[in-house]
């Protein structure tokens, strides 16, 4: 019996090992998809925006109260992890508490700080489960805000359910083994005077002493195994859900974008040919720009497209940020345009996004590698409407916790729409054509443009 | 162009061009960039000309580029165009530079933001000040005195961060600490700074219909300043001005709520 259960274990470790290498594989060939952009410069900086805004989660605790509920779940996350190794080993060597002999004095500790965490993490789950379901925060609306509408809700509820499960199961599971060391049953038996009872979970005892010790032992096996199965597949579910920003929000912090928030990413494709029809000679123009160009001094690949149509023409690090994008809606609720009821949610840019790459590599799955559809992420996912409502006023960008920027996307399809279809609502056409030939956004003669300075000295 | 000088005036504004202090041989300070609503639009036609009366009152050797200046290209840059965004920026830069401008003050925050973040990178390298900065530099120095004019004392003022001027630059506190020289009662929304809500002007907006929703963004923005209880609202950029202006209108108290620039309060202030 033992060793069949060491068997199956090691068919479950591996199989989840083989499910997360595929999806790794499919998600970073998405990533790659997209334009190369040198995001190397200035380490220094990066690692202290990752401590700060990834490690140090800052920008949550924009709204302390949540702050301190999402840090719960993500220490929690992370330190019981260590538990994890225990009970891999365990389960891959048929041991019980592998490490309880050899670290007895500390081991109790440990096991009471990851109790206090599994508590602490359960707790807040229900907390959240409220938020979204009685008392209904704005942002998590799905009937506000259509792009929650099915899976995103199902995705977050699920992952909330599973989570109170999960240490549920942790914190019986060591009840059960506490009880069934009380009773000196086996090997639970041998532990009796290494392992005390444990700081949640001696409340919890009650509840099985009535058990008898076949049930017991059985509550305590099914416990540890739908613990780990749930951890095993949770692992993999994660690389379809929102919740892949506790892996990838770490990178995409540390690429966040260093430039002042105001400034738009340049052209140099476009530069080269504005140089030419201004009649600057490529000496004249060198001189004029003696950065060569381009902020990485890369020279401007081939020219593709102008702007975005589709994932592929925007820069890899776009498409990270969609795959980090937890859905929580802080960009949309700051955003002026969803605020007063126009078509435009940011948060809804970046699920678009991750959902076209999403359906790419269904296609590649389904097809073969080199599949591609004739779909484009302005169109079918993203409409005009949308991002010509966009007043860029950086709010969305600066309320992301994890520093994603929906803004850069939008203007890459503004750009793209305007540059290669030549199609901008007709009062834009205006405000062209008026700069370039009257040099201003209005319809006023050049000339009149110093005229103000005649009243200068009126009252 | 000549030297815009008024002869028979007690007080006298001059508005000296580039042209003309480098014809003279001459080296201006600033360069004071304008902009197409300080230079067209009615209403802020009335800010720039106070900029203009406290850059004289100081005694700054400043000049402007009149009728060589010409539109930084934002508005096209943020709605798609970016080949007509570098022609402006290319061709505003070589006058510049052949003007060998080092130094840059503008009260328009998309200029400011454009020519400070973007033009580096087409050739154009200039310090560049938006007038909130240099206005409280002014103050910090004691060669701006709020005293000889109107006094504001008592009186409610709530300021509307600019999006180019705040989360793009993260310049929160110059236009606050110049409005707080005027020792009045400064009020604030509950939207302020980086959670700053726009005007409904910016990503080029301003020149176009909104998109069909429940609700003008100016609007939402008003009402929340109303709802401070302020009987000024301060901006430092043209388009917010117009949008607040509007929004003002709309919710039908244009006359006993005012939409100022920080630097005509100031301007007020001295009696200029």
């Amino acid at each position: 019996m033992a060793y069949l259960e060491q068997f199956l274990f090691v068919i479950a470790v591996a199989a989840t090992g083989w499910f997360i290498t595929k999806r790794v594989k499919l998600i970073s060939r998405a990533i790659r998809l997209g334009r190369p952009e040198d995001r190397s410069a200035n380490p220094g900086e990066r690692l202290k925006i990752m401590l700060q805004v990834a490690f140090g989660q800052k920008k949550m605790f924009d709204n302390p109260l949540v702050g301190v509920m999402h840090f719960v779940i993500y220490a929690g996350f992370i330190i019981i992890n260590l538990e994890i190794l225990e009970i891999i080993l365990d389960g891959v060597l048929g041991t019980h508490r592998l490490f309880a002999p050899y670290i007895t004095p500390i081991y109790p500790f440990l096991i009471n700080v990851f109790e206090v965490l599994a508590f602490g993490v359960l707790a807040v789950c229900v907390v959240f489960l409220t938020r979204r379901w009685v008392t209904r925060v704005q942002r998590l609306q799905a009937s506000r805000h259509r792009e929650l509408k099915e899976w995103p809700v199902k995705d977050a509820t699920y992952i909330l359910v599973a989570e109170i499960i999960l240490m549920f199961l942790f914190l019986t599971w060591n009840a059960t083994d506490s009880v069934l060391r009380d009773r000196g049953i086996g090997h639970y038996g041998e532990l009796q005077g290494i392992v005390p009872d444990f700081v949640i979970s001696q409340f919890l005892k009650p509840l099985f002493t009535g058990f008898g010790d076949g049930a017991l032992v059985g509550y305590e096996r099914t416990a540890w195994w739908l613990h780990i199965l749930g951890i095993m597949t949770f692992a993999v579910y994660v690389t379809y859900s929102k919740h892949l920003h506790i892996a990838l929000g770490f990178p995409n912090v540390y690429f966040s974008d260093l430039k002042p928030k105001g400034e738009m990413a340049n052209m140099p494709e476009v530069t080269k040919e504005v140089q030419l029809m201004l009649g600057l000679t490529p000496e004249q123009a060198a001189e004029a720009d003696p950065s060569g160009g381009n902020d990485n001094g890369q020279q401007p690949e081939s020219i593709g497209r102008f702007g975005a149509k589709d994932v592929e023409d925007l820069r890899w690090i776009n498409l990270i940020n969609a795959y980090s994008c937890t859905e929580c809606g802080r960009c949309t609720s700051a955003c002026p345009a969803n605020i007063t009821g126009k078509k435009l949610s940011p948060r809804k840019i970046m699920m678009d996004t991750r959902d076209r790459l999403e359906d790419i590599q269904k296609g590649w799955v389904k097809n073969g590698p080199d599949h591609k559809d004739d779909k484009s992420l302005l169109g079918d996912y993203i409409t005009v409407e949308e991002i010509n409502a966009c007043t860029t006023c950086q709010a969305c960008v600066v309320a992301c916790p994890i520093n994603i920027n929906p803004l850069d996307i939008i203007l890459q399809l503004r750009r793209y729409k305007v540059m290669e279809e030549s199609q901008a609502p007709g009062s834009w056409n205006a405000m062209f054509s008026n700069i370039e030939n009257n040099m201003a956004p209005w319809k006023f003669s050049p000339s009149d443009r110093f005229n103000w300075a005649d009243q200068v000295n009126e009252k | 162009m000549k030297n815009k000088n008024m002869t028979q005036e007690i007080k006298q504004y001059s508005v000296p061009t580039m042209a003309d202090i480098v014809a003279a041989g001459d080296e201006p300070e600033i360069l004071f960039w304008v902009g197409c609503a300080g230079s067209f639009d009615d209403r802020y036609k009335r800010v720039t000309i106070a900029f203009v009366r406290i850059l004289n009152h100081v005694g700054i050797k400043f000049a402007v580029l009149g009728p060589e200046e010409a539109c930084t290209g934002d508005p096209a840059r943020r709605a798609g165009n970016e080949f007509l965004f570098q022609m402006q920026a290319v061709s505003n830069i070589q006058v510049l530079n052949g003007y060998n401008v080092k130094k840059i003050v503008t009260a328009c925050p998309h200029c400011f933001n454009t020519i400070k973040n973007e033009y580096p990178e087409l050739g154009g390298n200039y310090e560049v000040i938006h007038h909130s900065t240099f206005l409280q530099g002014l103050i910090n120095e004691g060669r701006v005195k709020v005293e000889g004019g109107q006094s504001f004392k008592g009186k409610k003022i709530t300021f509307h961060d600019s999006c180019y001027l705040g989360r793009a630059n993260k310049v929160y506190e110059a236009p606050r600490e110049v409005l707080a020289a005027l020792d009045a009662d400064l009020v604030e929304m509950k939207r302020v700074k980086a959670n700053g809500l726009c005007c409904g002007a910016g990503g080029a907006q301003y020149f176009k219909e909104p998109e069909p929703g429940n609700k003008d963004v100016n609007v939402e923005r008003v009402q929340e300043a109303l709802g401070t209880g302020a009987d000024t609202i301060a901006v430092a950029c043209p388009f917010c001005m117009t949008m607040m202006s509007d929004g003002v209108k709309n919710q039908n108290r244009e006359d006993t709520v005012k939409v100022y620039d920080i630097s005509e309060l100031i301007a007020q202030g001295q009696g200029l």
